[in-house]
């Protein structure tokens, strides 16, 4: 094995203490004074029980909901990189985040108040932004295919357009919604896992699952990728069947989180480059690389984003793009040492 | 083993590139396919590859039509050398290589394939390059890890599955090698045809081709104009018709009887 490969393993190895260090963390640190230790003190204490349900319920799944986003952004950045071959590529860029900005809008602008609030409404606006990805992701695919053959650069230049295209009819909304109905977009596009519970979590899962077991067989294919179709095509590689299945894997990745906590910037483009910096180009390595990172950095995020203004709770969003905006800077400039390179 | 094309026709952008070639590649022989700049000769290999598919006609491998054949077996019977291979990842040259090897010969164990890889990196003159960067290369050893990378494909698949080396397409592999590189390379493309496997090369120096090659196509405008042994086909008239040349510039060698081009009293003004 050679010095970088190790290297590379170690630093593998080493992202699963940290995302346990920023889960404790996460459950330690709020608004309220509540501590992991309410779990191995004596059960009779109702303050204890205060604090178990104050884990359980509110903390603990949002923890888990923002490592899960993190995880599945940074994931769907990587494979969008590495499908489009342009280290700039985001998990947007196939048309789901501007699918479910747009029919996130339409439910909260037009959607009656009987189905926006109250019991329907937890449930009736990430089904829409759901629908909406999809629906958006796969017109676009169906777009960019002639004859069999989907034509990445299309999906790009395609995806480009269409998110303009939402965002205008998202403005036309904005437009005429109340003010009630524009503070809840405002909020939706900032992203928040306020709304973060086991149920929903539990909707999102059969999803993730579909996405990490499609990307799992998609590494070793994404690597010969990088130097081309045709060349990867030559290897032996069905490369339109790869190309279906990576927008499968971002759209199941990508559309239901973004339905549920809004839109995140940032974490899905950088993660994978800091990753990369690492471990080198390999899919093997970037790709959990990146889900842990993803993880851990989302979940320090959501911590952030829920304790510098107590007892507000800042939109997470904004947090990951103050922290992301100079790491972004940074490499870019190249002062790592290393070209951005997919 | 065969590679055989049937009445090819390839249409582009309103364009006739080729029109109907008919051409046969054996096992065991080196054809090299000449012409003028837009001849159509890349299609052709990329037809003959399966990455782009006729217009209208058959190619065939082992009696099979290409499309029949699943993407896996197809890269374990040919893999082909492109011009375009752009690679802006940082990758080692040995993850380089041993990538060529992982759908044609999936049995194979790491070392197996580490040991192939280093072997064949030895071969192509690149022998202390296994850890640097595909990156750091110049252009002409970039050009020589690919052809590692490619003859990993075949001989992976020779050891994995134990069947014949398969069809070596080659798209103008010596233009970014030195004279003493041309002639590694190309000696490397006689050597695979010796071990019993196809080897189709596009080259672009007529000399080269006929020192090479047991077999001459030309491909002028999109037809097979001539194809046969280096000494029947390079004659002088061909270079006149087909390369614009002036007259008298096809000499015989004395020694080995073949026809070369002679360059050097070619003066400009």
């Amino acid at each position: 094995m050679t010095s970088s490969r190790r290297q590379a393993l170690i630093f593998l190895i080493a992202l699963i203490p940290l995302l346990l260090l920023a889960v404790i963390a996460a459950l330690n640190i709020g608004a309220t004074g509540v501590h992991l230790s309410a779990f191995w003190h004596g059960t009779t204490d109702s303050d204890i029980r205060v604090d178990r349900i104050v884990l359980l319920r509110i903390r603990g799944p949002r923890v888990v909901m923002s490592g899960l986003t993190g995880a599945a952004l940074a994931v769907a950045g990587a494979v969008m990189q590495g499908l489009f071959r342009n280290p700039l590529a985001d998990p947007g860029l196939i048309g789901v985040s501007s699918g479910a900005a747009l029919a996130t809008a339409c439910m909260i602008v037009l959607g009656g108040p009987w189905l926006v609030s109250g019991t329907w409404g937890v449930w009736a606006i990430p089904a829409a932004g759901m629908c909406g990805s999809f629906a958006a992701a796969y017109l676009l695919y169906l777009f960019a295919t002639r004859g069999g053959v989907t034509s990445v650069s299309t999906i790009l230049l395609a995806g480009v357009a269409l998110g303009a295209f939402s965002g205008a009819l998202t403005g036309i909304l904005i437009f005429r919604a109340n003010d009630t109905a524009l503070r809840d977009l405002t909020f939706w596009t900032m992203g928040s896992f306020a709304g973060a519970t086991w149920s929903r979590i539990g909707l999102l899962c059969p999803f993730l699952c579909v996405a990490a077991a499609v990307t799992a067989r998609l590494a070793t294919p994404l690597n010969a990728l990088l130097l081309g179709e045709s060349d990867a095509h030559l290897i032996g590689y069905p490369v339109e069947r790869i190309k279906r299945l990576a927008m499968v894997a971002v759209a199941c990745a990508v559309g239901p989180t973004v339905s549920f906590v809004g839109a995140i910037g940032f974490v899905g483009v950088i993660v994978p480059h800091l990753v990369r910096l690492v471990t080198g180009p390999d899919h093997r390595l970037v790709l959990p690389g990146s889900a842990l990172l993803g993880a851990s950095l989302m979940i320090v995020a959501d911590t952030l984003a829920r304790v510098i203004a107590i007892p507000a709770d800042v939109p997470v969003g904004i947090v990951t793009a103050v922290l992301g905006t100079p790491v972004f800077v940074w490499l870019l400039s190249g002062a790592h040492g290393r070209e951005v390179v997919s | 083993m065969s590679l055989a094309l049937q009445d090819v026709v390839w249409r582009a952008g309103g364009k006739t590139i080729l029109h109907g070639a008919s051409l046969r590649f054996e096992a065991g022989q080196v054809t090299a396919i000449v012409g003028p700049n837009g001849a159509g000769k890349s299609t052709l290999l990329r037809i003959a590859s399966g990455l782009l598919s006729p217009t209208s006609g058959t190619v065939t491998l082992q009696g099979t039509e290409l499309n029949h054949l699943a993407p896996a077996r197809l890269a374990a019977m040919r893999a082909m050398l492109t011009q375009e291979t752009v690679l802006r990842a940082r990758f080692t040259l040995q993850d380089l290589v041993v990538m060529g090897a992982r759908v044609s010969a999936p049995r194979l164990t790491g070392q197996e394939r580490t040991m192939l890889a280093e072997d064949l990196l030895g071969r192509v003159g690149l022998e202390h390059f296994a850890d640097r960067d595909v990156m750091d290369l110049s252009g002409g050893e970039h050009q020589r890890a690919h052809l590692a990378r490619v003859l990993m494909q075949l001989e992976a698949a020779v050891s994995d599955k134990g069947n014949a080396p398969g069809f070596l397409l080659l798209d103008e592999p010596i233009s970014a090698q030195d004279p003493a590189r041309q002639h590694l390379v190309l000696d490397l493309a006689r050597k695979h045809a010796r071990r019993g496997g196809g080897v189709v090369l596009v080259l672009h120096d007529l000399n080269w081709a006929v020192a090479c090659a047991d077999r001459i196509v030309v491909v002028h405008q999109g037809t097979i104009h001539a194809q046969g042994p280096p000494q029947d086909v390079l004659t002088d008239t061909l270079a006149q018709t087909v390369f614009g040349l002036e007259e008298g510039r096809v000499q015989t060698h004395e020694r080995t009887g073949k026809p070369y081009i002679l360059p050097h009293d070619i003066i400009f003004n």
